[in-house]
C-alpha cells in the first residue's frame, strides 16, 4: 500500500426496506468510531465504503461480492441481519476477509457443526451477543430472580427473534420451568388481541417477547386490555432495548424488562452525545454500540496487523487481521470487554456476556427521556460464577 | 399584466416551476444530499449538485425548443433561459429562508396568510365568472377553512418542534450546504450563488437550442457518456478492473470517482466520435440499407455470431461482481418468460408466481442441504433435483389453477394473489417447522458439482442460467406458434367466442399454468443453490411485483422485451445499490413513467404494437 | 386424452366441491375441538370479537377508498394503502404538538376532531394528487397498465414519505380520555374499541348519505354506471373521478387517524403496506364496488382474523396458529371468489366488467 493511500473498511448494512433503522443505527455508530480517530489511523485517512446487504440472504451475497471485488479493503462491518450473513460469509471468507457483524445473533453463525445446522467459516467475528448466550441468561433472569415457573415465549417469523425463543424455551425448561406456550405473531399485525387471548388461558408467569418494534409496542401495549395477564411480565431482547421504546409504547412499557448491554461508567452518555451532535437525535436501535465497538476492534486490528515498509509504504496482510481480530482480548468497548472467542459453537463471537444486563423500564424512560433504563440484574457481578464461558 | 399572459411567459413560467418543485422535492427527501456523496467528476461535481443544475438546464433547453416557432431572438430566449433559471431556484431559496434562524417568522406568516389569499383568489375568480355573492363569500369560507386547518397545524406543529428538520429530517445542515454550494454560514451568499448556478445552467441550456444540430448531438452525446460513466463509476471500474492493471485503473479512477483527467479526455474522444457519427453515419446507413440482400445477410450473420460470442464470454468481460448481477437478471428473466407464457400468452393475470420459485428454492434445499433439514443427504445433486424441481413446481401451478379457473381478469389476479401470501406465510410458519425450517429456513445447500469441479463463483453459475434461459425461450417460441398457443391468443382475446368455437377452456388454461410454473421452478432451484440457503423472507408478494412489472415494461409477450425489462428493472437496482432508498423511489417513478409515456413496453411485440396503434384494447380497463 | 369439460362431468367442479367439503370439514372439526375444550371463556370469545370489530372498521374505511375507485374506474389502487399512510404519518407530529400544548387532554373531542379532518385533508391532497399525475393519462388502457402505474406509486410514495420524515417509528400520544374500559355484566370493553367502531360507523354514513343522496353522489354512480351517457348528461366526468378520489383519501386519512388513536405505535413509512392489502382482500370479501359491502367486508375481516387462529386452527392442534391468521383471511377470499366472485354483498358483474 503506497503512503498517501488511505485505509479502506467495508460495510454492510441494511440501509433500505422495513428494517433499514438497524442499518442507520449502526451506521451511526462506525460514523462516531471513525471520528473519534479524526478519521485516521496509522496516519492515513479511513475510507468507509457502504453496500446495501438488505435483510436477505442473497442481498448479503451480493454486497459481500461487491466488497470482495474491491482489493483495497482491509474488513468489512456487517451484517445487520443473520439471513444476510449466512449469505456473505462464504463469500467474505473465500476472499480471505474478515467480517465483524454487529447485530446477528443467530448461534447457527458461530457454530462449526454443519450437520447440526452451524454454518461458521473463518473470519467471521461478531460484537453483538451469541443468541445462545443471551437466551440462557434470560431464562436464568427469569427462574433465578423473578421465581418464574411457567413462560410463554412469542416470535415474529424472523431468524432472531425465532431463534431466541427458542434457545430461551429449551434454557427455561433445563432450569426446571414450564414451557406453557410457544406462538408467533406476523410481521406487521397490529392487532395482538387473539395471541394475547390464547397466552392469558395458559396464563403464565413470564412472557419472552424478543420482537422488534413496533410489533413488541402493539403487544405490550394491548396486553393491559386482556384480563388474566395483570400478573405477567413480559422480559424483552435486544431488539427492545432502545432509546423510543419507552416513549412509543406508552406508559404500558413501564415494569417491562429488557435485555441488553451494560455500559460502565459516563461512555454510553458521551456517545449519545456525540450522537446527536453529528447524527442528530436518538439512535434508531439497540445496536449501535455494538457496531462503534466493531469498528474500533476492526481498526485495532488493522493497526497491530501492519507492517511499516521503507519509503513510508504500509502492508496490511488480509490474515494477518484476521489473526490479530481473532486475538482481539479485553478490549474495554462500550458494550464490555471483548473477547474474540475461537471454539464452536462460538467461533468468532467477541461479545462474552459479561456485559449483558437487565434493565426495568420506569416512567422516567416514558416519560422524561431518561435512557438507559436502571439495571435489575448485572450477570458479571450477581452471578460471578457463570459470568465467563 | 400582458407580458405575463403570453404563450412565451407562460412556458417559462410552468417549466421554471416543475424544475423548481424538481428540485425542492428531490431535497426534501434527502435526494440532493445522498447524491452529494457520489462525484461525478473527482473533487469537480458531485451527482447532487449536477442533478440541481441539469434540471434548469433540461428545462431552459426545452423552453427554447417550445419557442422555435415563434421566431424568438437569441437574445429573448436567452432571457426566457435565465428566467426559467431563476424560477427554479426560487422554491428552493423559500425553504431556505424558512430554515434559517432569522426568517423563521416567514414560515408561520406564510402558513397563516395562504389560506386566506388561496380562498380570496378563487372567491375573486368566481366574483369575476359573475357567480352569486353570497355563494361566493361562503366558497370563500368553506375554502379558507378547510386550508386553513392544514396551514394552521403545520404552523403549530413547527411552533412548537422548533427547527424544521425534527419534521422533514432532510431539510437540515447538509442540505444547507449543497444547495447553498458550501456557504451556510452566509446565508445570503449562498442563495446568490444557488441563484446564479441555476440561471446560468439555465443560460446555457437555452443557448444549446442555438447550437447547429450536428455539433450540438455530438456535445449532447460526449456528455451524456461522461456524465454516465461517472454516475455510474463503480460498474464502469469493476468492468474495467478484469481488463486493465491497477495502475492505469488508478490513473482514471480514484475508488468510483472519475478523475478529472480522464473525464476530460473521455469527454473530448466521445464527443468527436459524436460528431464524427454526425457527420458521416447518415452516410454509413444509407449505405447499408442500399446493400444487396445476400450482403446485408452476411452482416447480419456477423452481428448475430459477435451477439453470441458477447453472450457466451459475458463472465469474462464482466467480471465476478457483475457476473453476479448477471446470474440475479438471469434468473428474473428465466421468471419473466415463465410468467410469460400465461399472462403474455395466455392473457392469465397471475400475481402469485412467488409460489413456483418457492417451490422450486425449497425442493432444491430440502433435497440436496447437508445440513440437519436435509432428507437425502448426498442421494441427490443439483442436477438431479432440477427435474423434480421443475415437476414439483408443475405440480403446484396445477393445484393452485384449479380451482381459480373459471375466475376472470381482476378476480384471478386477487385469487394468485392470496396463494402468494399463503405460500409465504406456510413457509414461515412453525407449523412446517419441522420440514422446511420455518424462520430458519434451510441452510448449507451445496453447490453444482460439474465435471467435478463445484460452481461456486457467479462467473460459472451464469452458464447455468444462461442454458435455462435458452431452452424456456426456445419452449415458449415453439408454444407460440403451436395449436396450443393459437388456442391461447384466442382465450386471451376473448374467452366466450374461444369457448364458442370449440376450445376446451379449461384445459388450455391449465396447461399454460402449469407450464409457466415450471421455469418459476428451475429458477427458484437455481437461486436456492446460487445462494447456499433459503430464508422464508426472500419469497415475498415483491417477487410476484418485481416478474409482472418486468414483464410490462420490457413489453408484453415479447421475448427481448422480458430481457431488457429484467435489465432494467432488477439489473439497474443492483447497480445502483449505493443509492439506498431512492433506487425503489425510482423503480416506483419509472414504473409510473413507462406506464405513461410507454404503455407497450420497451420493445412491444408485434401483435400487441398492432393492437395499442389500432385503438384494439387487449382487455378493456373500463367498460364503456 | 380425456376432455376437461362435458356435458355430463367436469374435472373443475369435481376439484371445486372436494376444496369445499375439506374446508367445512377442517372448520367445523377445529372449532368443535376448540369449544369442547372449553379452553376460551364467553368472556374472552365477546372480547375478541370486539376487538376485531374495530380493528375492522379501520379495514373497512380504508376498503371503501377501494371500492369507491373500482366502482368507478374500474381499477384496483394498489397505492390506497399509501394513501393512508400519507394522513396517518403527517398527523402524528400533529398530534404530538398538540400534545404538547395540553390541548389534546383539555378538549379531547375537538382536538380528535380537527386531526381527522386535518389528516383527511392530506391524505385526500395526496389521492387527488396521484389521480391527476399518475392515472389521468392512462384511462381506457389495457387494465394491466394502471395496475402497474399503482404498484410504481405505492413504492414511490412509501419512499417519497420515508424521504420527508425519516425511518423510524414514531407513536401516537395517549389521550386519557379513551382510556379505561366500559364493564357490562363482568365483560370489560376498552373505550378505544367503542370509539373506533363509533367514529368509523359515523364516517361511513356520512359516505352513504354522500353517495345515495346527495347531487354529486347521483353523478358518481352515473359515472360508474356508463361514462359515454353521463357525459351526455352534462356530468364533468374528470372533476366527478378526481372527487371520487378524494373522498377516498378522506375515509384513508381519517382511518389513519382513528387507527392511531385505537393502535398508537408503530407509525412510519411502511405502515400502509400491510393493512391496504388487507383493505382490499376485505372490498372483495364484501363485493368490490359495493359500498356496504366493503363495510361488511372490513368488519367481517377484522372479526375472522382476530376469532379465526383460536377457533379453528388452534383446535386442529397447528402450533403458531397466530401466525397464520393471514392464511385464514386470504383462503376465506380465494373461497369467496370461488363460491361467490361478486362477494357477500355484491351484485354479479357482467361478464365485460369482470
Amino acid at each position: 500500500m503506497a503512503p498517501d493511500e488511505p485505509i479502506v473498511i467495508g460495510g454492510m448494512l441494511v440501509i433500505s426496506g422495513a428494517v433499514s433503522y438497524l442499518g442507520e443505527d449502526s451506521l451511526g455508530g462506525i460514523e462516531l468510531a471513525i471520528l473519534h480517530r479524526d478519521g485516521q489511523l496509522l496516519g492515513r485517512e479511513i475510507e468507509f465504503v457502504l453496500e446495501d446487504s438488505l435483510c436477505s440472504a442473497e442481498g448479503g451475497q451480493a454486497a459481500a461480492q461487491r466488497l470482495s471485488a474491491d482489493e483495497s479493503i482491509v474488513g468489512v462491518i456487517g451484517t445487520n441481519c443473520s439471513s444476510a450473513a449466512q449469505g456473505a460469509m462464504p463469500i467474505i471468507s473465500d476472499a480471505g476477509l474478515v467480517m465483524i457483524a454487529p447485530s446477528n445473533t443467530s448461534p447457527s453463525l458461530t457454530d462449526e457443526d454443519i450437520a447440526a445446522g452451524g454454518s461458521h467459516l473463518p473470519g467471521y467475528f461478531r460484537t453483538s451477543h451469541n443468541g445462545l448466550m443471551e437466551g440462557m441468561r434470560n431464562a436464568e433472569f427469569a427462574t433465578d430472580v423473578l421465581g418464574a415457573t411457567s413462560i410463554a415465549t412469542v416470535h415474529d417469523g424472523d431468524p432472531y427473534t425465532e431463534g431466541l425463543s427458542r434457545v430461551v424455551a429449551a434454557s427455561f425448561a433445563d432450569l426446571g420451568g414450564a414451557v406453557v406456550f410457544e406462538g408467533a405473531v406476523n410481521k406487521g399485525d397490529t392487532d395482538m388481541a387473539s395471541i394475547l387471548t390464547e397466552i392469558a388461558v395458559v396464563n403464565p408467569d413470564v412472557i419472552y417477547l424478543p420482537l422488534f418494534e413496533p410489533e413488541i409496542n402493539f403487544f405490550a401495549a394491548q396486553m393491559q386490555h386482556i384480563d388474566g395477564l395483570e400478573d405477567t411480565v413480559i422480559i424483552g431482547g435486544g431488539a427492545s432495548f432502545m432509546a423510543g421504546f419507552p416513549e412509543n409504547t406508552g406508559e404500558a412499557a413501564v415494569g417491562i424488562y429488557v435485555s441488553g448491554p451494560l455500559v460502565t461508567g459516563n461512555a454510553y452518555n458521551t456517545f449519545l452525545a456525540a450522537w446527536d451532535d453529528e447524527v442528530g437525535g436518538t439512535p434508531p436501535s439497540g445496536y449501535h454500540a455494538h457496531a462503534y465497538d466493531a469498528t474500533n476492534i476492526l481498526l485495532e486490528a488493522v493497526a497491530a496487523a501492519a507492517v511499516e515498509l521503507e519509503g513510508g509504504g504500509l502492508l496490511i496482510g488480509r490474515g494477518a487481521i484476521r489473526e490479530a481480530l481473532a486475538a482481539t482480548e479485553d478490549y474495554p468497548g462500550l458494550t464490555g470487554n471483548l473477547t474474540c472467542l475461537e471454539e464452536s459453537p462460538f467461533a468468532g463471537d467477541c461479545a462474552t456476556g459479561a456485559a449483558l444486563a437487565m434493565f426495568v423500564i420506569t416512567e422516567a424512560e416514558v416519560y422524561d427521556d431518561n435512557w438507559p433504563p436502571p439495571v435489575a440484574w448485572n450477570f458479571a457481578s450477581d452471578s460471578p460464577g457463570q459470568a465467563e464461558l | 399584466m400582458d407580458i405575463l399572459r403570453s404563450e412565451r411567459s407562460r412556458i417559462v413560467v410552468s417549466l421554471g416551476l416543475l424544475s423548481g418543485a424538481f428540485i425542492l422535492f428531490a431535497g426534501a427527501v434527502g435526494m440532493i444530499e445522498a447524491f452529494h456523496e457520489r462525484e461525478v467528476v473527482d473533487k469537480f461535481i458531485s451527482l447532487g449538485q449536477l442533478l440541481m443544475l441539469l434540471a434548469p438546464f433540461a428545462v431552459g433547453f426545452v423552453a427554447a425548443s417550445r419557442m422555435a416557432h415563434t421566431d424568438a431572438s437569441a437574445l429573448t430566449l436567452l432571457v426566457c433561459g435565465a428566467g426559467v433559471g431563476i424560477l427554479t431556484a426560487i422554491p428552493t431559496v423559500i425553504l431556505l429562508l424558512f430554515n434559517s434562524e432569522e426568517f423563521r417568522f416567514l414560515l408561520d406568516l406564510t402558513l397563516k396568510l395562504l389560506p386566506l389569499a388561496v380562498a380570496s383568489y378563487f372567491a375573486w375568480q368566481r366574483y369575476r365568472a359573475g357567480a352569486d355573492p353570497r355563494l361566493v363569500a361562503g366558497a370563500w369560507l368553506a375554502i379558507a377553512v378547510l386550508i386553513g386547518i392544514v396551514t394552521y397545524s403545520f404552523a403549530l406543529v413547527f411552533e412548537i418542534k422548533g427547527e424544521l428538520r425534527t419534521v422533514l429530517v432532510n431539510i437540515n445542515r447538509d442540505w444547507v450546504d449543497v444547495v447553498t454550494f458550501d456557504h451556510r454560514k452566509e446565508l445570503m451568499t449562498g442563495i446568490l450563488t444557488l441563484c446564479l448556478a441555476t440561471v446560468a445552467s439555465g443560460c446555457v441550456g437555452a443557448i444549446f437550442h442555438l447550437i447547429p444540430d450536428a455539433p450540438r448531438r455530438a456535445l449532447l452525446y460526449g456528455l451524456g457518456v461522461t456524465f454516465l460513466v461517472g454516475a455510474f463509476g463503480e460498474t464502469v471500474r469493476l468492468i474495467l478492473q478484469e481488463h486493465l492493471d491497477r495502475d492505469t485503473l488508478k490513473e482514471i479512477f480514484r475508488r468510483d470517482t472519475l478523475r478529472q483527467n480522464a473525464a476530460l479526455a473521455l469527454f473530448v474522444v466521445s464527443t468527436v466520435t459524436g460528431f464524427l457519427w454526425a457527420m458521416f453515419g447518415q452516410n454509413l446507413r444509407h449505405g447499408i440499407s442500399t446493400m444487396e440482400y445476400s450482403q446485408r445477410r452476411v452482416l447480419n450473420g456477423i452481428g448475430m455470431l459477435l451477439f453470441v460470442a458477447i453472450l457466451l464470454s459475458l463472465p469474462w468481460l464482466i467480471g465476478r461482481t457483475l457476473s453476479d448481477v448477471a446470474v440475479t437478471i438471469g434468473i428474473f428473466v428465466l421468471m419473466g418468460l415463465g410468467l410469460n407464457i400465461a399472462i403474455g400468452l395466455a392473457g392469465l393475470l397471475d400475481l402469485g408466481y412467488v409460489t413456483n420459485y418457492a417451490v422450486g428454492a425449497y425442493i432444491l434445499a430440502v433435497l440436496t442441504s447437508i445440513g440437519p433439514l436435509g432428507l437425502l443427504k448426498g442421494t441427490f445433486n443439483f442436477w438431479t433435483v432440477i427435474p423434480v424441481a421443475l415437476l414439483a413446481a408443475m405440480t403446484a401451478g396445477f393445484i393452485f389453477a384449479m380451482p381459480v379457473l373459471r375466475m376472470r381478469g381482476d378476480y384471478l389476479a386477487i385469487a394468485t394473489l392470496g396463494f402468494g401470501e399463503i405460500i409465504g406465510k406456510l413457509a414461515i410458519s412453525d407449523w412446517l417447522k419441522p420440514l422446511i425450517g420455518g424462520a430458519q429456513g434451510v441452510q448449507a445447500i451445496p453447490k453444482p458439482v460439474f465435471l467435478g469441479a463445484e460452481l461456486k463463483n457467479p462467473e460459472q453459475l451464469y452458464y447455468i442460467v444462461l442454458v435455462a434461459c435458452l431452452v424456456t425461450l426456445f419452449v415458449s417460441i415453439r408454444l407460440n406458434n403451436s395449436r396450443t398457443g393459437r388456442q391461447w391468443m384466442a382465450i386471451r382475446e376473448d374467452e366466450d367466442v374461444a369457448t364458442a368455437m370449440g376450445i376446451d377452456t379449461a384445459r388450455a388454461k391449465l396447461l399454460a399454468f402449469t407450464l409457466s410454473a415450471a421455469t418459476g421452478g428451475v429458477a427458484g432451484a437455481i437461486f436456492a443453490a446460487k445462494v447456499g440457503t433459503v430464508f422464508p423472507n426472500s419469497f415475498t408478494v415483491f417477487i410476484s411485483i418485481n416478474v409482472l412489472s418486468l414483464i410490462i415494461v420490457g413489453g408484453i409477450a415479447s421475448n427481448p422485451g422480458i430481457v431488457v425489462g429484467a435489465i432494467v428493472l432488477i439489473g439497474m437496482p443492483e447497480l445502483l445499490r449505493e443509492f439506498s432508498d431512492f433506487r425503489f423511489m425510482m423503480y416506483g417513478a419509472l414504473l409510473i413513467l413507462m406506464m405513461i409515456k410507454r404503455p407497450q413496453g420497451f420493445i412491444p411485440s408485434k401483435i400487441v404494437t398492432h393492437e395499442v396503434r389500432q385503438g384494439v384494447k387487449l382487455k378493456p380497463a373500463a367498460a364503456e | 386424452m380425456f376432455k376437461w369439460k362435458t356435458d355430463e362431468f367436469s374435472w373443475v367442479d369435481f376439484t371445486i366441491d372436494v376444496l369445499r367439503v375439506l374446508i367445512v370439514l377442517a372448520v367445523v372439526v377445529g372449532a368443535w375441538n376448540t369449544l369442547s375444550s372449553g379452553r376460551i371463556s364467553l368472556a374472552q370469545w365477546v372480547n375478541l370479537f370486539a376487538a376485531g370489530l374495530s380493528q375492522g372498521s379501520i379495514y373497512a374505511l380504508i376498503a371503501l377508498g377501494y371500492t369507491l375507485v373500482y366502482g368507478i374506474l374500474l381499477m384496483i389502487n394498489f397505492a390506497h394503502g399509501e394513501v393512508f399512510m400519507a394522513g396517518a404519518f403527517t398527523t402524528v407530529f400533529f398530534a404530538e404538538a398538540l400534545n404538547r400544548t395540553g390541548f389534546l387532554n383539555e378538549q379531547p373531542l375537538l382536538a380528535i376532531l380537527l386531526m381527522i379532518v386535518f389528516a383527511g385533508l392530506v391524505s385526500m391532497t395526496v389521492a387527488i394528487l396521484l389521480e391527476r399525475i399518475a392515472y389521468r393519462p392512462l384511462r381506457g388502457s389495457p387494465r394491466l397498465v394502471p395496475l402497474i402505474t399503482a404498484i410504481g406509486a405505492s413504492f414511490f410514495l412509501q419512499y417519497t414519505f420515508r424521504g420527508l420524515y425519516g425511518s423510524g417509528f414514531k407513536a401516537y400520544p395517549g389521550v386519557k380520555a379513551l382510556q379505561g374500559a366500559f364493564s357490562i355484566g363482568g365483560i370489560n370493553i376498552p373505550v378505544a374499541q367503542v370509539f373506533v367502531f363509533c367514529s368509523a360507523l359515523i364516517l361511513m354514513l356520512c359516505l352513504y348519505w354522500l353517495v345515495e343522496r346527495s347531487r354529486i353522489g347521483k353523478a358518481m354512480r352515473a359515472v360508474s354506471e356508463n361514462k359515454e351517457v353521463a357525459r351526455l348528461m352534462g356530468i364533468d366526468i374528470d372533476w366527478v373521478i378526481m372527487f371520487t378520489f378524494g373522498v377516498g383519501g378522506f375515509l384513508a386519512g381519517s382511518a389513519g387517524v382513528i387507527n392511531g388513536l385505537f393502535r398508537p405505535q408503530g407509525v412510519n413509512f411502511y405502515m400502509g403496506f400491510i393493512p391496504g392489502i388487507k383493505a382490499f382482500t376485505a372490498a372483495v370479501l364484501g363485493g368490490i364496488g359495493n359500498i356496504p359491502g366493503a363495510m361488511l367486508g372490513g368488519l367481517f375481516l377484522g372479526v375472522i382474523e382476530a376469532i379465526g387462529p383460536n377457533l379453528v386452527l388452534a383446535g386442529l392442534g397447528i402450533p403458531g396458529a397466530n401466525q397464520l391468521k393471514d392464511v385464514i383471511a386470504f383462503t376465506m377470499l380465494v373461497l369467496v371468489l370461488i363460491f361467490r366472485p361478486q362477494g357477500i354483498l355484491g351484485e354479479r358483474l357482467s361478464e365485460q366488467k369482470a
